[in-house]
């Protein structure tokens, strides 16, 4: 128990020293940060939760049930279209729970009516991650006559999902025009979003700004000109400069940082049912839309007028994408290629339908934090995390003399570690989550404590320093990993099942726990192993200083 | 010269402990039934993380805030009866609206309506809102955390050590739990989500705890096999006494340094595991142990039970009355 190889030493040195080198990024300046630090350490810091930053949060709950609503009635909508075509007449269109039904008027029309049903049906994306099966489900009851026309299980929850990552670039996109610092936005589930603003307390505002509906709208591009001469030598009337916007930009470096377009647009983005991710004819990603019928005749007469010249697509007064149109569209469907990668093809397909799909977004939960609250917040955590540490150590000191020093080193390091380990993993600290520091110094004393009352009473046995000092040690490992384990326990429970404050308090004392059993055990050990190599040099008779 | 530590905790302490645990269980079984009855009656003050509704903090800018005014003028906006509290030095008020009707997105609007009668003569230091859906999937998860983590724990216990410990270890828990919901329908201090992870910590200290006395046991289990058992579980828990009492001693330092300084936000939270040491102690000593002794547990862990098992039950003296 007392005797370390020189490897092992060397270990705990080196793990300790990870842990100083992970936890400086919190205490050095940004500037050292970016500039001088080297980047294969650690860049990473802890981020303080929002009851430490001040700042509001959000919990969006997004209205599935008008979402399925929405996908029925435009179901009903290309049924009777193309019944009409057909020329089946029918009865009883309409939608329930499940899906849309309609029934054919005269029997032998069964089978072209199940035809028409058919051909609504669409590829679930495999760009999603989808298995390209078909979006809806077919059934026929009645020997025929009734026509059932339902979205599987894997399409609903595909357009949940698309729903959701548009809904969430809306909502980014507008709090980004806040110009607030490092906002996130996450999604809860499948149907809820999480929005954290720090800094920010007016929740009103930004629910304001988080409801309104994008604008999106398809322009013709105003080739008589460059948009730099337009700017120096004044806009034609009837066009306006539109920047591109900052994302595409990063992008792609080669586009133009704006464009010059006709102000009224070509077609509007309410007329625009739908965009996604596909793979053009020669296999490579692309985006695919679908107008409705206005916005089909419209851009179809626009198209087939512009054979070789770009349009662009404008979202929020940005320009997002400007192809080149290839041939006419005259079906309403069209599919923009250009060297877009996969992930490209699925952001642009996402911004293609935040303009067009409303998503209702409702606030379930809310919490703001002022910033007088949260500067308060810190200042009380920390002063009653020092002030306990600091009685802590006074404590062990007192009562344990050298090798409680040992143990306040030790501690000092396992908070180091603590940090450490925490900014690695990009964990928030919160109120409770220095609480659970505070708990976390107590637990890796009680290890200190269960060693030194061991050695006490050994010693108290009869046995000799040495003797009892190993056994100590010896005896006290199992019970350090037992107790430690049971707290873990909890600590993991806490993790699994909670979420913001509790979760940052579960991290801060699962972490803790861990390392301290590290620290308080193994490098106590260290320092009295090399404390008692050191006096049996330098005499034969060896005072243990519990 | 070696720096020596003060080993000013006693030793050779011989506290009959089994002589007191009929009554300790006794008076256990009673308060726990009290503190039962006391959250049926009188009630928990739960937060609005479980009931829904909608809290405000503000700092009146002008000195100490005048609460009647306040109420008459917040009661009038048709938000419910606010209940306002000031606290601190008196320029601190909390405001609480009960849950809305009209779902989710009404709570906020009830927080808006307020500070729209409050404009700028106040400072808002925090708001949060928790409509109907969300509270209960906190109430929920709170159960459900609770639940497993004593589950959890005692099938960590029974694969470590024996049953009869497992048993003893989860009942101990129970009360602690139960003693903790006490204190809150005792004192009516705000039971918020902070406080379920305080229940979940004063679990896992709890356990620490029994686990460290139950090793012991253990360990005088195997060395004094002819020892009857209330002998040695006594002297296993006085043995262990001087650890016990001062890791909880450093655990309360630090506890209430946080008490003292920590703030209002997690007053209630700090003040549940402040509670939870003592019980959590207590619990390992007069719950735990008796169910051992009530118990017996074999003595040689390589098989041998039976014989010795009905040495034990001979030996135990304390069965409850």
């Amino acid at each position: 128990m007392l005797h370390f190889e020189r490897w092992k030493i060397w270990s705990i040195v080196a793990v300790c020293l990870f842990g100083l080198l992970a936890g400086l990024p919190n205490v050095l300046g940004s500037n050292f940060l970016n500039d001088r630090w080297p980047s294969f350490l650690p860049h990473s810091k802890i981020s303080l939760g929002l009851d430490l930053r001040g700042g509001s949060y959000l919990v969006l709950q997004a209205n599935i049930e008008k979402l399925k609503q929405n996908w029925f009635d435009s179901l009903i909508n290309d049924s009777r279209k193309a019944l009409r075509e057909a020329k089946i007449p029918y009865t009883g269109l309409g939608k329930n729970a499940d899906g849309v039904r309609f029934r054919v008027s005269k029997p032998e029309d069964a089978a072209k009516g199940l035809e028409v049903a058919n051909k609504l049906r669409r590829p679930i994306s495999m760009l999603l991650g989808g298995t390209g099966a078909a979006d809806l489900d077919i059934k026929t009851e009645d020997s025929g006559n009734l026509i059932l026309i339902a979205p599987t299980p894997e399409a609903l929850s595909q357009r949940i999902r698309g729903a959701m990552d548009a809904a969430m670039e809306v909502v980014r996109r507008r709090i980004d025009a806040l110009g607030t610092t490092e906002p996130s936005i996450a999604r809860q589930g499948t149907d809820r979003m999480v929005v954290q603003v720090p800094g920010f307390d007016d929740p009103t505002k930004l629910i304001d700004i988080i409801g309104k509906t994008a604008a999106l709208s398809f322009h013709a591009v105003d080739e008589s000109m460059s948009p730099d001469a337009a700017t120096s030598n004044g806009v034609p009337p009837g066009s306006r400069i539109y920047p591109t916007e900052k994302q595409e930009l990063e992008r792609n470096p080669g586009l133009p940082k704006d464009y010059l377009l006709k102000l009224v647009p070509e077609v509007e983005g309410n007329e625009l049912i739908g965009a996604q991710a596909e793979f053009d004819q020669n296999g490579r990603p692309a985006v695919g839309f679908r107008f409705n019928t206005n916005g089909a005749i419209k851009f179809g007469n626009y198209t087939s007028a512009n054979v070789g010249h770009p349009f662009a697509i404008v979202l929020d007064d940005k320009v997002i994408t400007a192809p080149n149109i290839i041939s006419a569209i005259r079906g309403g469907s069209g599919i923009i290629t250009g060297n877009f990668s996969t992930e490209e093809a699925t952001n642009l397909a996402i911004q293609l339908r935040s303009g067009a799909l409303p998503t209702d977004l409702s606030v379930i939960n809310q919490r703001t934090v002022g910033p007088s609250l949260g500067a308060d917040s810190i200042l009380a955590g920390t002063r009653s995390a020092l002030v306990g540490a600091a009685a802590v150590a006074a404590f062990m000191m007192y009562a344990y003399g050298l090798f409680g020093l040992f143990s306040v080193i030790a501690l000092a390091i396992n908070i180091m570690l603590l940090f450490g380990c925490m900014s690695l993993l990009g964990q928030t600290l919160t109120l409770p989550g220095i609480a659970g520091i505070a708990l976390t110094m107590g637990m890796a004393v009680d290890s200190n404590v269960l060693i030194y009352e061991r050695i006490r009473e050994e010693l108290r046995g009869g046995k000799s320093a040495i003797a009892a000092i190993e056994q100590g040690f010896q005896r006290a490992l199992a019970t350090v990993i037992d107790s430690h384990i049971t707290t873990l326990v909890a600590g993991l429970i806490m993790f699994a099942l909670g979420e913001g404050p509790i979760r940052g308090f579960a991290v801060s004392l699962s972490i803790g726990i861990v390392i301290s059993v590290f620290t308080a055990y193994t490098v106590t050990r260290l320092f009295v192993a090399m404390w008692v190599a050191r006096q049996r040099a330098v005499t034969r008779n060896i005072v243990v200083p519990v | 010269m070696t720096w020596r530590g003060a080993d000013f905790f006693p030793h050779d302490l011989k506290f009959p402990f089994s002589k007191w645990m009929p009554f300790c269980v006794i008076g256990s079984l009673v308060l726990n039934a009290l503190s039962l009855g006391l959250a049926v009656t009188r009630g928990i003050n739960f937060s609005i993380d479980f009931k829904g509704g909608s809290l405000i903090e503000i700092h009146n800018k002008t000195g100490v805030a005048d609460v009647a005014a306040l109420r008459a003028k917040l009661g009038a906006l048709g938000v419910g009866t606010p209940q306002i509290q000031a606290f601190d030095d008196g320029s601190n008020v909390l405001i609480r609206l009960e849950q809305q009707p009209g779902g989710d997105t009404a709570q906020n609007a009830a927080i808006d309506k307020v500070k729209g009668a409050l404009g700028d003569t106040v400072e808002y230091r925090r708001a949060d809102s928790v409509g109907p859906t969300v509270s209960g999937e906190i109430t929920q998860t709170a159960f459900y955390a609770v639940a497993a983590s004593l589950v959890a724990i005692s099938a960590y216990v029974w694969f470590r050590f024996e049953w009869q410990f497992a048993l003893g270890a989860s009942l101990a828990l129970v009360h602690d739990v139960l003693m903790t919901v006490g204190l809150f329908a005792l004192t009516q201090l705000e039971f918020d989500n902070n406080c379920i992870a305080a229940l979940l910590t004063i679990v896992g200290y709890s356990i620490n705890d029994t686990v460290v006395v139950s090793d012991r046991i253990r360990e005088n289990l195997r060395k004094y096999k002819k020892m009857l058992l209330p002998e040695l579980i006594d002297m296993s828990i006085n043995t262990t006494l001087s650890r016990t009492v001062l890791t909880a001693g450093t655990v309360i330092l630090v506890l209430t340094a946080f008490v003292l300084l920590g703030g209002s936000v997690t007053r209630s939270f700090i003040i549940a595991m402040l509670f939870g040491i003592f019980t959590g102690t207590y619990s390992s000593i007069f719950i735990a142990s008796p169910v051992l002794e009530w118990l017996g547990v074999k003595r040689d862990w390589s098989g041998a039970a039976a014989a010795t098992t009905a040495g034990n039950k001979a030996g135990t003296s304390t069965k409850s009355a």
